[in-house]
């Protein structure tokens, strides 16, 4: 079928409940592919590299946004393969400092429209965040980030031990517990959504503007006049592009040093890890203030566990035991009650690292490349504003000013943004 | 998980040690600034073999070069290191 027919016939198959029952009649046969599979085309205006939530939603706002719809994203594996479908689904925007809350809560709020925006459920669930304080010095910690937050306009709370022993019933609240929990800070409007479907729903949106998303296409070059790129070596061939941006957490060192670009980044695996499902037990997303554990429910029952990076460079997307059994006995320490459960699946994903814990997404040193990455184990939650900011930076070729701050020369300015002060070691995150 | 073979200890489990850095992200002591910066901020991370500084610091407490693959984990080389391999 002609492309253009294709987009046409494509827009009109919009999702909802008359279509739904409207199929009930011939057998559900109305439903089509979601997205095209295209064969690259000779010239891009605009390459992605990088089928993950961020590179398709990326591609989405550029058409959406910016009207530019001649845009290839191009996947080495599937879409949503990578760190997108191996993370643990929090959303929220509890940082303390300006430049990550603002890019963070910007995020926040489109993921409360996202599902009406895509036309595709995401199942967004705004159960809440909620971070557990140990000590005093928790709980002032967490005062200074929620006041910090406040103050932005950011929805934040304190809670008292009692509010918290009400909210999670189930949390060890005694006094001899081995982690004492003295109260807690929450971000109501955070949750958790499903990450498949927000890689879904970005490439149906881009796709059925014009968008051409290109699977098992692993780029293995970039083609220069000069210091430009102007365009990739593909495993299908060369491909021209006015403007090139790099998207592929976890593998951004080494899709830059094909452009001989050294990042500060350094790749380690993260893990997680779900048990059985049972009937729900954990209201919100637990997270704690001095512990590296974070614990929520998912709408299939299961319990999600995620831990520490292994604080060794690794591309490998496995993890090593001794990282998990640390996670899960922080987990049992805090919630006794999950010690009945069995674990089913564990899962690594390879994350970069970045010197100061905050994301790169701007210009690099090569005219016409541009760098989205360094997102270290907290990007899923970014999505739809990494992928705003930076489609306004590939349409524009200057930052968005949410994305400014998160320049790629801001390590040589001293200008870093370093949300724990632990300086610019990957490994002390 | 994997085993390191410590110069001095012979093989351990991989949780007596800790990771510190590359060998190329260490600082010479008269670097110019700017080398010092790209040395402090900036890696190679490749997807493949790199030199690597461990610790066996629930062990020995020694440094040691691990020469380690960053996707199959293999290890082919481990070398005692002293104040003379610094650069």
């Amino acid at each position: 079928m002609a492309r253009k027919a294709w987009v046409d016939a494509h827009r009109m198959s919009r999702y909802s409940a008359l279509s739904l029952l409207r199929g009930a009649f011939n057998g559900q046969s109305h439903w089509k592919p979601a997205w095209r599979h295209p064969d690259p085309k000779p010239h891009y205006d605009i390459i992605i590299i990088g089928g993950g939530g961020h590179g398709l939603a990326t591609a989405y706002y550029l058409a959406k946004v910016h009207g530019l719809t001649n845009i290839a994203v191009l996947e080495k594996g599937w879409i949503g393969g990578g760190n997108t479908g191996r993370n643990t689904t929090i959303v929220r925007s509890n940082y303390r400092q300006e430049a990550l809350h603002n890019l963070f809560e910007f995020g926040l709020k489109l993921w409360h429209g996202l599902s009406d925006d895509l036309n595709y459920n995401v199942m967004f669930s705004p159960r809440g965040a909620l971070t557990l304080g140990h000590s005093d010095a928790d709980m002032v910690t967490l005062a200074q980030r929620g006041d910090a937050m406040r103050c932005d306009g950011i929805d934040a709370e304190l809670l008292t031990r009692d509010q918290v022993a009400k909210l999670e019933p189930l949390l060890d609240m005694s006094r001899t517990a081995r982690f004492p929990i003295e109260g807690g800070l929450i971000q109501r409007r955070g949750g958790s959504a499903r990450h498949d479907a927000v890689a879904w729903g970005y490439a149906r949106g881009a796709d059925s503007m014009g968008v051409d998303i290109i699977q098992k296409c692993e780029v293995t070059g970039f083609v220069r006049d000069g210091d430009a790129v102007v365009g990739v070596e593909t495993t299908r061939g060369r491909i021209g592009a006015g403007r090139v941006g790099i998207c592929v957490a976890g593998h951004s060192g080494h899709v830059a040093g094909l452009a001989g670009l050294k990042l500060p980044i350094e790749s380690q695996t993260l893990q997680a890890m779900v048990t059985e499902g049972v009937k729900p037990m954990i209201n919100t997303v637990i997270m704690t203030q001095a512990l590296h554990c974070y614990i929520s429910q998912s709408d299939k029952g299961g319990i999600v566990f995620g831990g520490d990076p292994d604080n060794w460079p690794s591309y490998a997307q496995r993890g090593h035991p001794m990282i998990m059994e640390n996670a899960v006995a922080q987990g049992l320490a805090l919630v006794p009650a999950l010690s009945r459960l069995r674990m089913l699946r564990t899962w690594s994903g390879v994350t970069d690292m970045s010197f100061d814990g905050s994301p790169i997404i701007g210009e690099t040193p090569v005219p016409n490349l541009y760098l989205n990455g360094g997102w270290c184990y907290g990007g899923f939650k970014a999505t739809p504003a990494s992928g705003w900011t930076y489609a306004h930076t590939l349409a524009t070729g200057k930052p968005h000013p949410l994305n400014a701050p998160f320049s790629l020369d801001r390590f040589e300015r001293g200008a870093t943004i370093d949300e724990t002060g632990s300086g610019p070691m990957p490994s002390s995150r | 998980m994997m085993q390191i073979t410590c110069p001095h200890c012979g093989p351990r489990a991989q949780s007596e040690f800790v990771y510190e850095r590359t060998v190329d992200s260490v600082v010479a002591l008269d670097a110019p600034s700017t080398q010092a910066m790209a040395t402090l901020f900036t890696r190679t991370n490749p997807r493949g073999p790199d030199d690597e500084i461990w610790r066996h610091t629930y062990g020995c407490r020694a440094w040691m070069v691990v020469t380690r693959h960053r996707v199959t984990h293999e290890i082919t080389a481990v070398r005692a290191v002293g104040p003379e391999a610094l650069p």
